[in-house]
């Protein structure tokens, strides 16, 4: 059954991505190459528009993976996966939460749990990174040939303007428009 | 039922009017729940912010879910996480609707091509910001490369990797305590 498969799917990484949003992504990567419900170039995709879009960037997945499964009822099933461990978790630690967060074993485990989450969203970054700045049919012998060489810039640009003072308070809408018209105007994916 | 009802139209509009996820929420947090219902005070909302980052799920969800709680009970917090969800099913349904059928279009194809590298560089951003929190030592340094090293080279579930840091954290804080 479908609908429940997506519920399953959708409720384990609501259960073990610690982190927020971002920390969805490499499950939804795992998940890509288990399933072969998407592919990398559509999650990156997914990424652009849940970013771009209002709401928690790890509901706006659930959704859109949702909806391109099996339509509004999908939606559903995959968001309501999504939320209801967290649901559940924050529940039970309200119920307890003096002694949570004195708890010397929580404290502990979280201590090893931050760099590690930091880890899987790195290795997520760089996926993205590599379907947006090398050509489709890349491999490591002919690297130099297969840089689309105005991504890179645009990057370098985008890198620079999201780090100066002045203009990285900008929403990321700002940024992502900008690359849009920027892939438009110089035929980007052509390149 | 009021209260209900109030809930859930608060939280829908928080999650309507925010673009970027759980840090970009709090602002309108703020403003929506501490100063205009008084439903939370601004310590609270701090702590509910720091628990949400450590506890599994998206963070405005899982502060959602205390507030909604701490307002009305279990069906409190169901009411506010699917208030601030519904914006989300909505927007991301009608988009995904439409670009079913326009993504073949040349323009769109650009647009995403170029959107591509403004996602790639705003995530690295990210993992800059959060790695500066979370590696606090050298053990730390550690956790972090193996675990990169093994997503980007191996096919080995995320989940594995949670479940190991979090005994890896243990143990190597109970090493910690006893060295002493």
């Amino acid at each position: 059954m479908m609908l429940l498969r997506l519920f399953w799917e959708f409720f384990k990484i609501g259960l073990f991505a610690v982190g927020g949003g971002m920390a969805t992504i490499p499950f939804l990567y795992d998940l890509s190459d288990r399933t072969g419900w998407f592919t990398h170039t559509q999650l990156a995709d997914m990424i652009a528009i849940s970013e771009s879009t209002p709401g928690p960037i790890g509901v706006n997945m659930a959704t859109y993976v949702g909806y391109e499964m099996s339509g509004i009822p999908g939606s559903i099933f995959t968001t309501l996966g999504f939320v209801a461990p967290s649901i559940i978790i924050i529940i039970i630690v309200s119920l307890f939460l003096q002694k949570f967060r004195e708890n010397r074993y929580v404290e502990s485990a979280f201590y090893g749990l931050r760099p590690a989450s930091s880890g899987l969203i790195a290795s997520a970054a760089l996926s993205v990174a590599i379907v947006a700045l090398l050509a489709e049919d890349w491999s490591f012998a002919a690297l130099p040939g297969c840089i689309r060489w105005p991504a890179v810039a645009l990057a370098v640009f985008l890198f620079i303007v999201t780090n100066l003072k002045k203009t990285k308070k900008w929403h990321p809408i700002v940024f992502l428009g900008f690359s849009a018209v920027v892939g438009i105007v110089f035929g980007f994916a052509g390149a | 039922m009021k209260k209900y009802w109030q809930l859930f139209i608060t939280f829908a509009r928080i999650g309507l009017f925010t673009i970027g996820g759980g840090y970009a929420m709090l602002p309108m947090m703020q403003s929506e729940l501490v100063e205009r219902h008084g439903w939370a005070t601004e310590q609270e909302m701090m702590d509910y912010y720091a628990l949400a980052q450590c506890t599994p799920g998206a963070i405005a969800v899982n502060v959602s879910t205390f507030i909604g709680y701490k307002i009305a009970g279990v069906a409190g917090g169901v009411i506010a996480t699917l208030g601030l969800v519904f914006p989300s099913l909505v927007i991301i349904i009608a988009i995904a609707a439409v670009l079913g059928n326009v993504s073949e279009l040349p323009a769109v194809k650009n647009a995403f091509a170029g959107i591509r590298v403004g996602v790639a560089v705003l995530m690295i951003n990210s993992v800059v910001k959060l790695a500066k929190a979370a590696i606090v030592d050298w053990k730390a340094v550690i956790i972090f490369a193996a675990v990169f090293g093994g997503a980007v080279f191996t096919s080995v579930s995320p989940m594995i990797y949670i479940v190991a840091a979090g005994i890896a954290g243990i143990l190597l804080k109970a090493w910690e305590v006893k060295a002493k």
